[in-house]
């Protein structure tokens, strides 16, 4: 018995020590990259070239939410070198302390972004974070289930179109769709006004047809519905898909949200992960991931060489007066009111029951 | 080696992926910040909890009585002697099972829609259109053909145990069917008939992929909150603590259930 405890173990061993070595031995001539990422939100293709031109190896995973990647990536039991947090939560992980400054040297080709994306409020210096892809929140409707112009959030709560509404399954962005129709910051922390935001989603809920995630998109190309909150990105494969979709951005303004590169602190290849970025700052590079997800690049040489009815796309690219004008707001850190959001949510879907 | 040592394997996962995650849950239940504290189960005390967790029951209750209306006769005729094509119509129950459910209920999302495959059939025949998702009803249609098969099987497993020679014995006394089926066969059964419902009600009480996908995230159940703790807020210490709630709901229920039935006697699986 003793001896064959011993035997299996010291297999075992050998068996650990195997796989170790072989973690360790890379293909690659020049290491890896341990690359996190949103799903469905990069050209294949780019992180093949990247190991062919550079020898770096990809080791590539996918998040569905920001909230899913930093609750795997703040333990700090894996090590990433680079991830892609949104706006708020860059800002998240800034306060935590969990990001590495970046060295600017490094990545030459950061020149190639555009100017109205340096600077803004959740990176005010510029320090942590390159903008990778950008869009705003807006409306996406049936022009012809619909007679009237579409220009308000107050649209989304006309008993008339009873069932016809589609919400996405997020506090975040459904309060944020209250907050802007009763003309509040989205960023408010004022109790009064959550509570009033609240109301108004309790008031809404028998008029939503469905809360919905991925599968929205579908929804409203099927006809389904008529109106559905959407963000500018999953706004343009919809509206590719089925000609009488039209996308809007109410005039009581909306959300304007930006997602990034960044690097943690514990990042094991760091020259690799500068290397990857920067690669991915290149306009050829950047133009392969706009025209493959759909989001907007930051980077104006890559927009040239996108086709002309996506680079003029209002839908894609709004004007610099649509993303500046004052009711255009980013998130911030959210981490103080996440408990309020998550109560409130409960309780606008509870109404039903 | 003895015949136990056969059992570590299983006890060894059991330790790392059961035992321990379960201490951990009963940790962040109750300790905020390393500080011992009641504060995550005085949070569940709101209304809309409170709503949330009745209308789970209620929906996964509904549900397993329509299960075991439709599968208790089922499994009769299948146990019937004059039927011949017992394997066919078995198999077409395990077949489903053997596709990913999250698949299967997506194919539903799509075949039920307002504007989906069904209805758009009910248009063309001039009938009119019903709306199937979006509400309770779509969300115990997709309980009911989920959870359907856990409800024949065992019935169907402790019907099949019976011994016929006490049924004929019933006859020969003077019974007739329905007494005989009364005092007979169905508590002969009744085994079979509990595993089915603690099958059926407890996955019916924790989902959440059904109420979203069929319930077009209208209806919100227990199941719900959890996922939304751990996935979006990121509050571990409420999740934890709404979790033990629903495992101890589940452990009276368990215990009611096994008192009124005969659990370790053949055909049960507990």
């Amino acid at each position: 018995m003793k001896k064959l405890t011993k035997r299996i173990l010291s297999a075992g061993l050998v068996g650990m020590m195997t796989l170790a070595m072989a973690g360790c031995g890379n293909s690659a001539p020049n290491g890896q990259v341990v690359v996190y990422n949103w799903g469905e939100f990069i050209d294949p293709q780019v992180n093949k070239m990247f190991t062919q031109e550079t020898g770096i190896k990809v080791v590539y995973s996918e998040y569905a939410n920001n909230e899913e990647m930093y609750a795997k990536v703040e333990p700090g039991n894996v090590s990433y070198d680079v991830i892609f947090p949104s706006d708020y939560m860059v800002e998240k992980m800034i306060n935590k302390g969990i990001l590495e400054k970046l060295d600017f040297s490094k990545i030459p080709n950061y020149e190639n972004i555009d100017v109205r994306f340096e600077n803004l409020p959740y990176d005010p210096n510029n320090e942590y974070s390159i903008p990778y892809m950008w869009g705003t929140v807006g409306i996406v409707y049936n022009k012809k289930m619909v007679s009237e112009p579409v220009d308000s959030w107050d649209i989304l709560w006309d008993s008339k179109y009873k069932d016809q509404i589609l919400m996405y399954d997020s506090e975040r962005d459904s309060l944020m769709v209250a907050l802007k129709k009763l003309g509040y910051s989205m960023n408010t922390r004022d109790e009064k006004q959550l509570e009033e935001a609240k109301n108004l989603l309790i008031e809404q809920a028998p008029l939503v047809l469905s809360y919905v995630g991925d599968e929205g998109k579908n929804k409203m190309v099927n006809e389904e519905a008529v109106f559905m909150v959407s963000y500018a990105g999953d706004a343009m494969i919809m509206l590719s898909e089925n000609p009488d979709l039209e996308f809007v951005i109410p005039k009581e303004g909306s959300n304007f949200y930006v997602d990034t590169m960044v690097m943690p602190k514990n990042a094991t290849n760091k020259d690799n992960a500068y290397a990857y970025m920067n690669f991915l700052c290149r306009p050829d590079i950047a133009a392969m991931n706009a025209k493959e997800i759909g989001y907007s690049t930051p980077i104006s040489a890559a927009r040239e060489q996108l086709d002309d009815e996506i680079k003029n796309n209002p839908v894609a690219y709004p004007s610099e007066e649509v993303t500046n004008a004052d009711n255009m707001e980013m998130f911030n850190d959210p981490s103080d009111v996440i408990g309020t959001y998550s109560s409130i949510w409960t309780q606008v879907k509870a109404s039903n029951n | 080696m003895n015949k136990k040592s056969l059992a570590y394997p299983y006890v060894i996962w059991a330790g790392i992926f059961i035992i321990v995650p379960l201490l951990l849950i009963v940790y962040f239940s109750f300790f905020v910040d390393g500080q011992f504290t009641f504060q995550n189960y005085t949070k569940f005390m709101e209304d809309y909890y409170i709503k949330a967790m009745g209308k789970s029951i209620s929906l996964a209750f509904i549900s397993t009585t329509i299960c075991l209306l439709l599968a208790y006769p089922l499994a009769m005729v299948l146990n019937g002697k004059d039927i011949s094509n017992r394997g066919v119509i078995l198999l077409l129950i395990i077949l489903p099972m053997w596709m990913n459910s999250l698949l299967r209920t997506y194919a539903w999302a799509n075949l039920l829609e307002n504007n989906g495959v069904i209805n758009n059939v009910l248009a063309a025949l001039n009938l009119p259109t019903v709306k199937f998702l979006y509400g309770d009803g779509g969300v115990i249609f997709g309980m009911v053909y989920n959870f359907f098969p856990f409800m024949v099987l065992p019935i169907y497993n402790a019907l099949a145990k019976i011994d016929k020679g006490l049924i004929e014995a019933a006859y020969d006394l003077g019974a007739n069917d329905i007494t005989t089926f009364r005092k007979v066969i169905l508590p002969l059964s009744m085994p079979g008939v509990v595993t089915g419902i603690i099958m059926v009600f407890m996955p019916a009480l924790t989902t959440f992929l059904i109420t979203r996908l069929l319930g077009g995230g209208k209806v919100m159940l227990i199941g719900n909150i959890i996922e939304e703790q751990f996935t979006r807020t990121g509050d571990l210490g409420f999740g934890s603590a709404v979790s033990m709630i629903l495992m101890i709901i589940v452990l009276i229920t368990l215990a009611f259930m096994s008192r009124k039935g005969t659990l370790d006697e053949e055909g049960g699986l507990f």
